[in-house]
């Protein structure tokens, strides 16, 4: 009787059968880095005396963060990613101009598939249990060892079960869900387990939407976020898959440390309050906090169904004048399907900016850093002292709906407060 | 191997950000990153009061947040011989393994140091003794694999091992 997480790891070390707490070396299936990130992996490569990665096709380097290059010490650590991939002919390296927020980009591209095992060297690679995959961030060590071995050394997790019923209402989505559970269990709620959602809110939950609860699975501390694979699952891989991929689902009767159940029905927006992703609260009883920037985007919040989100919300309005809105489409595709659908004249006429895909302002590297004494209304993921630039800046976390609004408002508030 | 230092108090989810702030990650310099070691924390003029071999000694889920290895190479440059934490966020005890930055557990030397108090650390022996107050704590035992991984001198010699490099 074994959970999802363990099914897929037990299929990725040889085994029948594997128990949490057991030690164990999987196989991988993608290996990531980010331009901050493999620098050191690609030294600690070549420190080794290694002359060959494990798989070319396999080694995902994605120079996002710091990307188009911001200054000239990031030119040469995102030139670093570019030398290893051509010296090591790596097919997943993606230059500016193709390249997206890794956490986006991968699933959207068919590079990460159900039933995979991933790590990454970035701590929101937790994101691809959205699509039923194993997926944890690690150090830049554990890549630069992976891209030799094509393996990684786990500790099977325990695993959690959250459980979702009741009716999600108008302007509420992944985002508040998450938000919702790690305010109910803290940001080590969930330290070192799996994280497994699930329930008839889940089921009906559109992919965007399971993937930014999964990307958020490591602000409760977890080591995955996971969702069994489904109907919905099936559609969004089906055109996108480079590899075959394979449905995994927990035994009824697996084993669970915690089962929590929330009933979601009448759930107003959740915002996450300085400094700690843990600090939510329903979005009415935060009382008139005054904004200077808005940020849409993220690999948390950056996806189309996002940008629609926000476009939806502010159509027809402006900008408040003492606001900063930036909109960060998370992928070349979406900023396409953003042009195509007419939500980049939406954004612009508003008064917002709209950007080229990059990480950028979610960890204060830049495109929107803020000075001190200012307060954003973001959809990223964290909101720690000095996360968006001045450590005597503040950042509350949202979902899209609320962040275009309050754009509008000037202050932190709900789309029905727009007149 | 034995620890011998002043104690640095830092609170609870002492996070990433607070450890080495994105702002300086355009370089993977351990000297660059340590100067600005714990320079958004409750205590911003750490670099400036730290001596080399002082002990780090926080509340719970320590390092949670980023994956950046920056965090650990930045408290390493800095000079802080270990780290003594209720918990660690699971990541950053992942990269002190592989990059070679000691670790302890335990809550009741957490509960038990106070800021400016001596310490002493015997990793052998598995102890950490308040050489103010007197008094001995145990440290949480570390598992046997990461026993292993570091008497073969961190992750990547194992690695090198396991691939004949």
């Amino acid at each position: 009787m074994m959970t999802i997480t363990e099914k897929i790891l037990a299929a990725h070390c040889g085994k029948k059968e594997v128990k949490a707490g057991e030690l164990i070396s999987a196989r991988l299936d993608v290996v990531l880095a980010n331009d901050i990130t493999a620098p050191i992996s690609i030294k600690e490569f070549r420190a080794a005396g290694a002359k060959k990665v494990f798989d070319p096709d396999r080694i995902a380097l994605v120079p996002d963060h710091f990307a188009p290059n911001k200054d000239i010490a990031s030119a040469e650590q995102c030139n670093m990613l570019r030398q290893f991939s051509r010296e090591h002919s790596l097919s997943l390296y993606f230059e500016v101009g193709r390249m997206g927020v890794e956490h986006a980009l991968l699933p959207e591209q068919g590079i990460v598939v159900p039933g995979d095992v991933v790590i990454g060297a970035d701590s929101h690679t937790c994101t691809y249990g959205g699509l039923g995959a194993f997926s944890t961030g690690v150090g830049s060590t554990d890549v630069a060892a992976a891209m030799i071995t094509g393996e990684a050394w786990f500790k099977v997790p325990e695993s959690m079960k959250f459980v979702y019923k009741g009716k999600l209402g108008k302007w509420v989505s992944g985002k508040d869900i998450i938000l919702h559970t790690i305010g109910d269990i803290g940001v080590d709620g969930a330290l070192y387990r799996a994280m497994e959602f699930t329930g008839e809110v889940i089921r009906k939950l559109p992919m965007a939407g399971r993937l930014t609860i999964c990307n958020m699975a490591i602000e409760a501390g977890g080591k995955n976020g996971i969702i069994e694979p489904d109907e919905i699952t099936k559609k969004y891989v089906a055109k996108r898959a480079r590899r075959k991929y394979k449905f995994y689902k927990s035994d009824k009767k697996a084993t669970y440390v915690d089962v929590r159940e929330y009933d979601l029905t009448g759930m107003e927006p959740q915002i996450a309050c300085p400094h700690l992703p843990e600090n939510v609260k329903p979005v009415s009883e935060l009382g008139s906090i005054n904004v200077d920037q808005s940020v849409v985007g993220s690999c948390t919040n950056g996806r189309i169904e996002d940008i629609r989100e926000a476009a939806k919300v502010i159509k027809g309005h402006k900008v408040h004048p003492y606001v900063r809105m930036i909109v960060i489409p998370a992928t070349q595709e979406i900023y396409k399907q953003s042009i195509k659908e007419g939500l980049v004249d939406v954004f612009i006429n508003a008064g917002a900016a709209f950007s080229t895909p990059t990480c950028g302002p979610c960890l204060g590297g830049h495109m929107g850093i803020l000075a001190a004494g200012e307060k954003a209304i973001s959809t990223t993921n964290r909101n720690f002292v000095g996360r968006m630039g001045s450590p005597k800046s503040e950042v509350y976390l949202s979902n899209p709906a609320i962040a275009a609004a309050s754009a509008v408002l000037g202050r932190i508030g709900r789309p029905e407060e727009l007149k | 191997m034995k620890f011998k230092g002043k104690a640095w108090k830092f609170g609870a989810d002492v996070d990433t950000d607070a450890i080495i702030p994105a702002r300086y990650l355009n370089t993977s310099d351990p000297k660059e990153l340590a100067k600005h070691c714990m320079e958004d924390s409750s205590n911003p003029d750490f670099m400036k009061k730290m001596q080399p071999g002082d002990i780090m000694v926080a509340d719970k889920n320590f390092g949670c947040g980023s994956s950046r290895e920056h965090a650990p190479i930045a408290i390493k440059a800095a000079g802080v011989s270990c780290v003594v934490a209720k918990s660690f966020a699971r990541i950053f005890y992942r990269n002190c393994f592989n990059m070679g930055l000691p670790i302890f557990e335990s809550v009741e030397a957490v509960d038990g140091i106070q800021e400016g108090d001596q310490i002493e650390v015997d990793a052998d022996a598995g102890v950490i003794r308040n050489v103010t107050s007197g008094k001995i704590f145990t440290v949480a035992p570390v598992p046997p694999f990461m026993q292993e991984l570091i008497a073969s001198g961190g992750l990547m010699a194992y690695t090198k091992k396991k691939a004949g490099l």
